[in-house]
């Protein structure tokens, strides 16, 4: 019995003194790398989306950890760790216009205007990454796909499968009617008005009862003319302080 | 479309450029014409645009046939753009793409931005009218003849040449770049071949590894970045960093917590830590691998998950049970409340005050009246008065 106990434990030992001797070589690879491509990274969102597919093909996060090789020598993790900061505060600023649903391209807008016109540039598969390691956060950060593009949520509101559809349906005309719902998905009544009634409770949408047909839910998220607008001081204030 | 001149993109004597941009399209008013993907060259006297794929399809306008310019801002599923409204064309303009067109503007996309900085630099030059004092040569045919001539065609060729040879070399580093990432990646995929070949082992021989090698070897994955292949997870908790990251969130958040009352979400807490940091900066799964290890550390800072899945952080001494009492008696002084009014009553954000609500609903001290103008929140009377 002990035998065994003791080749188990020596096999293990091995292979860990193997790994170790390994970390280290390849240590000093990303090393080389990092003095030859770190620039390239940081300014080139071509090159990181690359970066990151290739991790991401052979099992690798280079953004799990602030402590890992990656984001030590190539300071990827500050980059997106940094714009995962700028994300939520303005999703939060604006979270009382939006009910907390925001379109990838305003949320690029307003996040670019917030770096300044020195800082690097952030495109918005960077907003996408830095996003999907925001949710362990337990805030409630999301992606939904609608149209071509992507609707950012940050609160922890419920959103099923039938609230989604109804998203992607309004995302046209930046608004949606029962008869809509109706025709377009072939639902009853009852089920497009439930969705419709949970979108206005969490303040994702908003009732135009005097639009001449039937009325109208809004989703500010998608009022195209919203885009240009500041964030005013008190919006920013409501942000973490 | 029809102010545009085919052009060598060659800038003038006395021509400057002032900014250029990649990925822009010119549309014809507002039909879409072949002009899709190129660069967009504003100069002291010109705007140019060249194919990319094609540097020899190149054509360009003179600032001075600008009349004025709008921006529209982008939209879902579309660019920025900028407007530019032209003068009709001289009859003495240089052949170009278009004979005739029916719109009297153009419109660029900005497909890969740079809208912004562009305008301002076209505003400006617009202003400024530099054209009018620096004079150029005519187009150079006129003058390539003469001695003079040649000479001026030498110095911009020579310009032209060395932003190829910077194109060139950008694109050659570029191309290194990828070459040293992909021999990078066949090292780290050894890296994970072999961690999967330990965990292997480790699960064979199942409790015949020390405590020691497993945290040397969760070390190991989350140097790497590679998921734990025995648990799923992408860090091994109990790894020295996370027990240290622990201990120092214990310290830095003691006066934050009180300031806010005992509680704060981990999104306020990770833009909080990150920001004092600026630099070396948490990644949000250290931040909560960390907040998972402050109970057994026995820190007095705890981390705690709401049904809702919100988390946060709470001083050991804070009982957000008693904070319901009195959240209780705010609701009832005021009748009923909403999460907004209530955060506004308090001093706490929205979201926690909804979660301080929802609890004190769970216990049954609240009732909700749950209507399209929103939660509302009344004293459970059912409770108090039967």
């Amino acid at each position: 019995q002990a035998k065994y106990k003791e080749r188990g434990t020596v096999l293990a030992e091995d292979q860990l003194a193997q790994m170790s001797k390994q970390l280290d070589m390849f240590k000093t690879n990303l090393e080389e790398f990092a003095s030859k491509h770190k620039q390239e990274i940081r300014k080139n969102p071509e090159f990181r989306v690359q970066f990151q597919d290739m991790c991401a093909t052979i099992g690798v996060d280079p953004l799990a950890s602030g402590k890992g090789f990656w984001s030590e020598m190539l300071g990827v993790g500050d980059f997106y760790y940094e714009l995962g900061v700028q994300i939520i505060e303005v999703c939060l600023a604006l979270k009382h216009r939006n009910g907390g649903l925001i379109t990838l391209e305003e949320l690029h807008q307003q996040v670019l205007k917030g770096r300044g016109k020195f800082a690097q540039d952030v495109s918005q598969d960077d907003l996408l990454r830095a996003i999907k390691k925001l949710k362990v956060l337990g805030n409630g950060f999301g992606i939904i796909p609608v149209g071509g593009t992507y609707l950012i949520q940050s609160v922890p509101a419920e959103l099923n499968m039938d609230h989604t559809v109804v998203l992607q349906l309004a995302e046209k005309k930046g608004f949606v009617t029962v008869s809509e719902i109706k025709s377009s998905l072939r639902w009853e009544t009852e089920r497009a008005k439930q969705v419709l009634e949970h979108l206005l409770k969490e303040g994702m949408a908003w009732l135009d009862e005097q639009a001449p047909e039937e009325p109208q839910y809004w989703l500010p998220a998608l009022f195209t003319e919203l885009y240009s607008q500041e964030i005013t001081p008190e919006e920013a204030k409501e942000a973490i302080p | 479309m029809d102010r545009f001149s085919w052009t060598t993109g060659l800038l003038e004597l006395g021509e400057t450029l002032v900014v250029q941009q990649r990925g822009v399209r010119l549309s014809d008013g507002e039909e879409k014409v072949k002009f899709d993907s190129g660069v967009l060259l504003l100069s002291t006297h010109r705007l140019i645009w060249r194919d990319q794929k094609n540097h020899e399809c190149c054509i360009a306008v003179p600032l001075s046939q600008i009349v004025f310019i709008e921006e529209q801002s982008s939209g879902i599923g579309k660019s920025a753009k900028i407007v530019v409204h032209l003068h009709p064309a001289s009859s003495n303009k240089e052949p170009g793409p278009f004979q005739s067109s029916k719109y009297s503007y153009v419109k660029l996309s900005f497909k890969e931005h740079g809208q912004i900085e562009f305008y301002r630099r076209l505003s400006e030059e617009m202003t400024q009218r530099r054209w009018e004092s620096m004079p150029t040569g005519q187009a150079v045919q006129v003058n390539k003849d003469t001695q003079a001539g040649r000479i001026r065609a030498v110095g911009i060729v020579g310009i032209e040449r060395k932003l190829e040879e910077k194109r060139k070399e950008t694109d050659k580093n570029i191309s290194e770049a990828f070459e040293d990432l992909s021999k990078l990646m066949e090292k780290a995929k050894e890296m994970v071949e072999l961690s999967k070949s330990i965990a292997n082992k480790i699960k064979e021989k199942q409790g015949d590894i020390t405590e020691d090698e497993t945290i040397r070897f969760k070390s190991y994955l989350l140097s790497m970045g590679i998921a734990n292949p025995v648990t799923r997870e992408t860090y091994g908790s109990g790894t020295q960093y996370h027990m240290q990251l622990a201990k120092q969130l214990a310290g830095i958040l003691q006066t934050p917590l009180e300031e806010r009352g005992g509680i704060m979400s981990l999104t306020e807490v990770y833009c909080l830590v990150n920001r004092a940091r600026g630099l070396e900066l948490l990644s949000p799964e250290d931040l909560v691998n960390a907040c998972k290890m402050l109970e057994s550390l026995k820190l007095p800072i705890r981390l705690r998950i709401f049904d809702s899945g919100v988390m946060v952080i709470e001083l050991q001494s804070h009982n957000e049970e008693e904070m319901v009492a009195s959240a209780l008696e705010t609701v009832s002084e005021k009748g009923s409340l909403t999460a907004d009014e209530f955060a506004k009553v308090v001093g706490m954000s929205v979201l926690l005050a909804k979660e301080r609500l929802l609890l004190a609903e769970k216990m049954g001290h609240l009732c909700r009246d749950d209507s399209v103008e929103g939660l509302r929140f009344y004293p459970n009377l059912f409770l108090t008065q039967s």
